[in-house]
């Protein structure tokens, strides 16, 4: 059984580890993609479906964890969208 | 008629002062929108040269951003030429890398547990690529990409069939590849109808049964095109053809996983397919092609019989499951991401057509345009030289799709539009990593290079003042 706890904290997680990627485009397609599908499974009530969607989150935390130590280790210069000095 | 060169060079605000007698606005008048050529490019102080894109010396058009402080900001230009190649998706690269470190063994080993883990991952990749568009695996061919692809079709099919067929029917506005193959076909002796298309970039399909002979045994009609967008009657061609038992060829390099697509619902008998263009690796693609009725075809790559025969070769296995996942991924996510595209799409036409005296080239209908490709002419202005003054975004014009060529573009042509505007043309390519921040920018910059473009022309000056151009005798030079 997934509890809500548990799926608060997987979100605080996969948003903490999107703003990680250097990239900027990278960067704010994790967060978009993040909160828009934790917003689009909200009303999921079977506890199945939840469980299903708490592990896969669980799969994309890894992914994110490896891919933004790789977007950090490779950088590049900044986009002219993008103050030079880091927001947060 | 006005020379090219003397066009360019109005529009680059060069050499070119006075045409015809009509005298450019002084320098002066332009200051508050130009800063030196010199200073420009980089509060940080740092020349980015992009490939060839430097202005050329004392251009006055190198301008930036008049409105804001560079040196706050950083110095790489916004991508939004998807259309080219897209960015590998981190999703992507996670997947391939178990490639490039454990998973190493040949997928054409049977002999030993290596080769089984990498074959069984190479046949879940084909599986999805397969799933997109409705095929079953054993129909994905794997190619280097789909210029590979297209060639193998357009000369296989032929080739194949020769004995009793010698004719091919393609477009006036296919990718270059195509139109290649094509090319080679006629040295060999074989007949290739051309189908010009309407002003929006359709093919009739009029034309189509009308250019249908005994000897045809190809169409080949691109699904989504690469300058302009425009999305091509698949279904209804895929029913003639399939009506007059004639092979039915799509290159679909800028449609899969964007469009929906359905081989069997569109009687589709080859597809090309290219992996850098739906956020997988370069260097990797696909045709599929038909098992049931069988589609028979002359391999050009022959060898160990790998690809059903078709195409031999150790296959990539990092890239095909790059590949693979690329297109699980556009499966998965195709309504997330045409919803997002759309919405910026619309914004960034908005934004443009918003400009006095533009043109939106291609489809008006939404059935038969891709929103993510967004081709706009600029009258007055010359794509190449907006291009220039628009160092901080990376566009392609029109014409320069496939190289660095600045011949106008024949797509546009084939349209029906003049060199002029052909020439005026830009794309902008829109994908799931372009951001609403990045359109805003564009759309603001655009307006305001644009705008000081055409204070530069003295063409822009004689429309404002009534002047009807084509009433002009230009003088030679
Ligand atoms: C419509 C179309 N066909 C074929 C190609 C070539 O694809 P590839 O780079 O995979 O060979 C492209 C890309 O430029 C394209 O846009």
């Amino acid at each position: 059984m997934t509890t809500s706890k548990q799926i608060l904290v997987l979100y605080k997680q996969l948003l903490e580890k999107a703003y990680k990627f250097d990239n900027y485009n990278f960067r704010e397609f994790a967060k978009r993609k993040v909160t828009d599908s934790f917003k689009a499974n909200k009303g999921l009530s079977d506890s199945e479906a939840i469980t299903n969607f708490y592990n896969q989150g669980i799969l994309d935390l890894a992914m994110l964890t490896r891919q933004t130590t790789i977007s950090q280790m490779y950088t590049f210069e900044k986009l002219v969208v993008e103050p030079l000095k880091r927001q947060r | 008629m006005l020379s090219r060169q003397i066009l360019r060079n109005i529009a680059r605000g060069s050499s070119a002062r006075r045409v015809g007698g009509v005298r450019l606005l002084s320098q002066s008048k332009i200051t508050s929108f130009a800063t030196n050529a010199a200073e420009s490019n980089s509060g940080a102080n740092a020349t980015v040269v992009i490939g060839n894109a430097q202005a050329p010396d004392g251009s006055a058009i190198t301008l930036k951003t008049a409105s804001r402080d560079e040196s706050l900001f950083g110095t790489r230009p916004i991508y939004l030429d998807v259309q080219a190649t897209t960015p590998t998706d981190p999703r992507v690269l996670d997947k391939m890398m178990e490639f490039y470190t454990g998973l190493y063994g040949n997928p054409h080993s049977s002999t030993h547990s290596y080769g089984w883990e990498t074959e069984k991952e190479v046949e879940k990749a084909r599986s999805y690529i397969a799933d997109v568009i409705n095929a079953d695996p054993k129909e994905i061919i794997f190619t280097s990409g789909a210029t590979e692809s297209n060639n193998m079709s357009i000369k296989g099919v032929p080739r194949f069939y020769k004995k009793t067929k010698n004719h091919i029917i393609t477009t006036q506005t296919e990718h270059k590849c195509v139109l290649d193959s094509a090319r080679h076909l006629q040295d060999e002796g074989y007949e290739v109808t051309y189908l010009p298309v309407n002003e929006e970039g359709l093919i009739s399909l009029d034309d189509l049964k009308k250019a249908i002979r005994k000897e045809t045994c190809l169409v080949s009609v691109m699904a989504v095109n690469n300058e302009i967008g425009v999305i091509q009657p698949l279904k209804e061609i895929g029913q003639i053809c399939r009506s007059k038992k004639i092979f039915f060829h799509t290159d679909a390099a800028q449609a899969y996983g964007k469009i929906d697509i359905d081989v069997n619902e569109m009687n589709i008998d080859l597809l090309s397919i290219s992996s850098h263009k739906i956020y997988g690796p370069k260097g990797i693609g696909a045709c599929y092609v038909r098992r049931r009725p069988r589609v028979r075809l002359d391999p050009i790559i022959t060898g160990g019989g790998q690809e059903r025969g078709l195409r031999s070769g150790t296959l990539a296995p990092p890239l095909v499951a790059g590949f693979g996942e690329a297109a699980r991924i556009m499966k998965q996510d195709m309504k997330y991401d045409q919803e997002y595209i759309h919405r910026l799409s619309e914004k960034l036409k908005k934004g443009l057509l918003s400009i006095p005296s533009t043109q939106l080239n291609g489809s008006l209908d939404p059935a038969s345009q891709y929103p993510g490709c967004v081709n706009i002419s600029f009258a007055y202005i010359e794509g190449e030289s907006l291009l220039m003054a628009l160092k901080d975004i990376a566009l392609s014009s029109g014409s320069a799709c496939t190289s660095a060529s600045l011949e106008p573009s024949y797509v546009l042509h084939a349209l029906g539009a003049d060199d002029a505007l052909a020439h005026s043309s830009i794309r902008f390519g829109i994908g799931r990593f372009t951001t609403e921040a990045e359109i805003d920018y564009v759309v603001a910059a655009i307006q305001e290079r644009v705008d000081f473009l055409r204070k530069m022309s003295p063409l822009w000056e004689m429309v404002q003042e009534g002047i009807d151009l084509n009433t002009i005798e230009w003088s030679g030079h």
